[in-house]
């Protein structure tokens, strides 16, 4: 991991940016200056929650709550956390 | 199903239109040497679009899955309907731009547009010296793009700067840099020139050298390694100089889709330099017809159109065999390839071009400015020299 994340940093998405569903899609997307990420629906259902309310750890606990059966859903939601915080799509307000 | 032309129809290939570009006027206070839009554009000031037909097209293109809207032009604060245009988008759900010189941009509209949603504005910059802004602009904005520049960062606006580079400014890179750095800028692009429209016409006056592009590029990689997130900078490689073409448009009718001022829909900025096609036009069938059905989207879809070598290259999927528009207006074959791939029979164009832009002869003709009279001219058959290579007007 590149960056450290500690289950109780609030996260935000970052300014400038936009996360939102898209219909014709069928995915959520990243929107920003110049440029625009499709993501996948782990990638999506992890921001989804980033809300500048949730810490990190209560992200984790909801996603483990709504998918019991994923084995170790943490590593995955804290490298997708630090994929976005490397590509400057989340800020910290912590 | 939808038409099949080429094999190829866009149900089949799942394109979708994400970036959606609204040139909404070609009229523009600005005069700049190196400007894109075609040189005969006075044909097109004409008929622009109404603001309840942008509405619509802004409509339908989002239906066909269009994310990022562009407002163009010319400069689109000519018109004084941008602020419905940008309540629109924001409803609508686009990441909206307004790319614009500055010109037109008061305290009133940017707090309009603020307040409408629109997400953010790029602004064009020339050089860090006011003496070649307003020689290459052919206008006095140096000063009204700085104050525009300000007052785009205190609206809290990501500030996006768009500097397109040419011989006159190349030598001040890290200089046009830190003026970004110093302005707050979030976004720089370092856009080298590319030869479409009024830039063709000058391309012996603006091009320059490979070395000063090498040393450009160079700078820059230091200035990025230094300044890291903070501003992020992107440098359009020029293809004149590159070995293989560029993957135009990331595909013709893949990913973008242009609205022009009176309603026509390209797949490309200059694709009317093309012989032989009927584009469609807003006012007809509508977009989802046009980028789904139209016969001109559908044209250059796919591969089993192109010729030897691109037809057989392993390197095809990777360039689509480059711009149309290059390949047509440099040597009358829009099906060939790319004249930039070192791989094409006419390379040697290329070549030439580059040779003609270190000889001091041709520099020293005068640049044709983009201007209504200038336009005029060339619709009427005048300056001739400057068009007569091409195989289209630019």
């Amino acid at each position: 991991m590149q960056n450290t994340i500690q289950h109780t940093d609030i996260y935000a998405i970052a300014l400038h940016h936009r996360f939102q569903w898209e219909e014709a899609q069928q995915c959520y997307v990243i929107l920003f200056p110049e440029g625009m990420v499709k993501l996948n629906g782990g990638a999506g259902e992890v921001l989804k929650l980033v809300d500048g309310q949730r810490s990190v750890g209560e992200v984790v606990a909801a996603l483990q709550a709504t998918f019991p059966d994923v084995p170790d859903i943490e590593k995955d939601i804290l490298a997708m956390f630090d994929l976005a915080l490397g590509k400057a799509w989340l800020r910290k307000l912590n | 199903m939808a038409q099949q032309n080429n094999g190829v129809a866009a149900n089949v290939t799942h394109t979708q239109p994400l970036w959606l570009l609204a040139e909404v006027t070609y009229r523009c206070p600005l005069h700049c040497a190196f400007c894109y839009n075609p040189t005969d554009y006075d044909k097109h000031t004409q008929n622009e679009l109404s603001t309840e037909q942008w509405i619509q097209a802004l409509r339908d293109a989002r239906k066909l899955g269009a994310l990022q809207l562009g407002i163009s032009g010319g400069e689109p604060l000519l018109r004084d309907d941008i602020e419905d245009i940008v309540v629109e988008a924001k409803k609508l759900g686009y990441y909206s731009n307004l790319i614009t010189s500055g010109v037109g941009l008061t305290e009133k509209r940017i707090q309009a547009f603020k307040e409408g949603g629109l997400d953010h504005i790029q602004l064009s910059m020339h050089d860090i010296t006011e003496e070649i802004n307003n020689f290459i602009t052919n206008t006095r904005t140096f000063e009204l793009k700085k104050k525009v520049a300000a007052m785009i960062k205190n609206h809290g606006y990501p500030m996006v700067l768009n500097v397109v580079i040419h011989r006159y400014n190349i030598g001040h890179i890290k200089e046009i840099l830190e003026m970004a750095e110093a302005l707050g800028a979030d976004y720089v692009e370092l856009a080298n020139t590319q030869y479409y429209g009024w830039s063709l016409v000058n391309r012996s006056q603006l091009m320059p050298s490979k070395e000063q592009i090498d040393h450009a590029e160079k700078i820059t990689n230091e200035f990025r390694a230094k300044v890291g997130n903070k501003m992020k900078i992107f440098f359009v490689v020029p293809d004149y100089f590159a070995e293989r073409p560029k993957k135009c448009m990331n595909g013709w009718g893949e990913v973008f889709m242009i609205v022009t001022a009176n309603g026509d829909v390209l797949p490309c900025h200059s694709a009317r330099v093309l012989p032989n096609m009927q584009f469609p036009n807003v006012r007809d069938k509508g977009l989802e017809w046009a980028w789904k059905d139209s016969p001109a989207f559908n044209k250059y879809r796919g591969d089993s159109w192109m010729k030897a070598p691109c037809r057989t290259c392993p390197e095809k999927d990777n360039d689509l065999a480059g711009c149309r528009c290059q390949a047509f207006l440099l040597t009358g074959d829009a099906e060939s390839a790319d004249p930039v791939c070192s791989l094409s029979p006419n390379h040697h164009i290329i070549e030439k071009a580059i040779e003609d832009a270190k000889n001091p002869q041709l520099q020293a003709q005068p640049i044709v400015f983009r201007t209504d009279k200038n336009s005029k001219k060339i619709i009427a058959g005048e300056l001739q020299e400057r068009v007569a290579d091409f195989h289209a007007l630019p």
